[in-house]
């Protein structure tokens, strides 16, 4: 019972400070449209996609996945933050076990990704995606899982990382090929073999696969598979995420 | 066998191969104010965190409340309020957040939270400003709020490392004020560590600690007829401060001499 309010006010705290700073939300938001307004009109009339679909909309699913993946990686950067400011080791004295830390920030940080992410989705009518109101559901799942298993990467680099510059070093090292790789800005047939290689090996792309479908209604993938392989995904990276923790402190 | 509230037996730790702690032992009795006094790097910060169970010690044993530091790490926190030397607040919260968040963590009953967080505040000053961002407090209302965190989930034991470091006199005389307030009402016993010599005069029995060893313990004015001194300061020097300043001292010495 102890743990669960801990976990509580842990993810608290991080919606708190998020809520607290209302210039970020929108700075950070600012990419993604660029991604979406610019790229999307511009690359809209070479686009040979599906049938009556302009570019902005096809990539749509990939600039939501794409706002989740960067906000919820970078919100672990709060772990290394709090280390050199000190205030983790008031987390660390107080009697709650280390995976509810863990937990805590994992759901917390996921959640901002989701405010994040949901944000970006209110602008589908904007590209001419219509929103109904399952598939908005099945989206925040979606959304959810990728935020989880992402945020869980950041915490298993931030667990190591004494220093902001290092985290952000790494994480700049990994999010542009994650995201890249991903699908999120082309269509995953007719691709050469190395690129379809490197694309069927970034967990992103499963994620972005799900939301095109859950969206669009178009996917590459079988969506129970590519909802498997990132349920898996989660997983192994939360429980990495708590051992590194664990271990680092 | 219930009066101690703190047991260290022979208690090491090193880090790689240097040793910050070197075999010391000591008991803290309930209610007692109990000093840590040393220079910079006598070992005092590592003997802290090691008894709130933020370090494991290389051997020996220490028990707080009777529990065991190193197996019972959860049992030894619900007892414990601490100050650190540094900050630990989260600035970006407001100092009433700050104190929620800790009930939270010490598993305080909601109510209990409610009632508590006016009554820490009100005892350092700082309730009117409860809304206000931590990061808008100077350094000594920092330290007040985090002495009214320390104490906001009923310690039997507070550490204070280092509580008044950096701090202006006037605010240094205060916080002293606040602490044995809290002690005079609650029966709190207090482990501290400091450098400044007044301040350990406030101490029932002092531990002086050079080089990872406790070298004296005793009341303050039993160190002081021991040595035959007036004042602490005397005390110091006689027990650590020549070898410290002759070492410093032939250091630099020899340093100016070769460069001559």
């Amino acid at each position: 019972m102890g743990d669960f309010w801990a976990i509580y006010i842990l993810w608290l705290r991080d919606i708190k400070r998020y809520w607290y700073d209302k210039a970020r939300i929108f700075a950070s938001l600012g990419q993604p449209i660029l991604f979406l307004f610019v790229l999307g009109t511009a690359l809209s009339p070479s686009f040979r996609g599906p049938a009556g679909m302009t570019f902005s909309e096809f990539i749509f699913p990939g600039i939501v996945s794409m706002t989740v993946l960067f906000t919820s990686i970078f919100s672990a950067i709060s772990i290394v933050w709090d280390r050199e400011f000190g205030f983790l080791k008031e987390v660390l004295v107080a009697p709650v076990s280390r995976w509810s830390i863990v937990t805590g920030k994992a759901l917390g940080g996921s959640t901002v990704a989701l405010f994040q992410g949901t944000l970006m989705l209110m602008l589908a009518p904007l590209v001419g995606v219509k929103l109904a109101f399952f598939p908005v559901i099945e989206s925040l799942v979606v959304m959810f899982i990728i935020a989880l298993a992402m945020n869980s990467l950041g915490i298993v680099i931030a667990a190591r990382m004494k220093e902001m510059e290092g985290f952000q070093m790494v994480v700049n090292f990994l999010i542009m090929p994650l995201f890249f790789l991903s699908g999120a800005l082309f269509p995953m047939e007719r691709l050469p073999a190395w690129l379809a290689v490197l694309n069927r090996l970034d967990p992103l792309t499963y994620g972005v696969d799900l939301l095109r479908g859950v969206l669009l209604g178009i996917h590459s993938l079988p969506m129970i598979f590519s909802l498997t392989v990132m349920v898996a995904f989660m997983f192994v990276m939360f429980a990495i995420a708590v051992y590194e923790f664990n271990l680092a402190e | 066998m219930n009066t101690e509230v703190i047991k260290v037996s022979n208690l090491t730790r090193r880090f790689n191969g240097f040793t910050a702690v070197d075999s010391i032992s000591f008991t803290v009795n309930k209610g007692e104010v109990f000093g840590f006094l040393g220079p910079n790097g006598a070992g005092k910060t590592t003997t802290i965190n090691i008894l709130c169970t933020l370090l494991k010690p290389t051997s020996g044993t220490a028990f707080v409340s009777c529990c065991d530091v190193e197996k019972e790490p959860n049992r030894v926190r619900k007892e414990i309020g601490i100050i650190f030397q540094d900050p630990s607040l989260d600035d970006r919260l407001t100092a009433e957040d700050n104190l929620r968040f800790h009930g939270y963590l010490y598993h305080m009953n909601h109510k209990d939270i409610d009632k508590r967080i006016p009554e820490v505040l009100n005892l350092v000053e700082l309730y009117n400003r409860r809304k206000d961002f931590v990061r808008k407090f100077s350094g000594g209302m920092k330290r007040r709020l985090e002495i009214a965190r320390g104490l906001l989930h009923h310690p039997r034991l507070l550490f204070l490392d280092e509580p008044t470091l950096g701090l202006d006199p006037q605010t240094r005389a205060h916080i002293w004020d606040y602490v044995l307030k809290m002690r005079s009402e609650t029966g709190l016993s207090i482990f501290m560590t400091t450098h400044y010599l007044q301040e350990a005069e406030v101490c029932d029995r002092i531990a002086i600690i050079d080089q990872g060893k406790i070298v004296d313990l005793d009341s303050p004015a039993n160190l002081k007829s021991k040595y035959n001194e007036t004042s602490l300061e005397g005390v110091f020097l006689k027990l650590t401060g020549r070898e410290i300043r002759s070492q410093a001292g032939e250091s630099a010495w020899t340093q100016w001499m070769r460069r001559t």
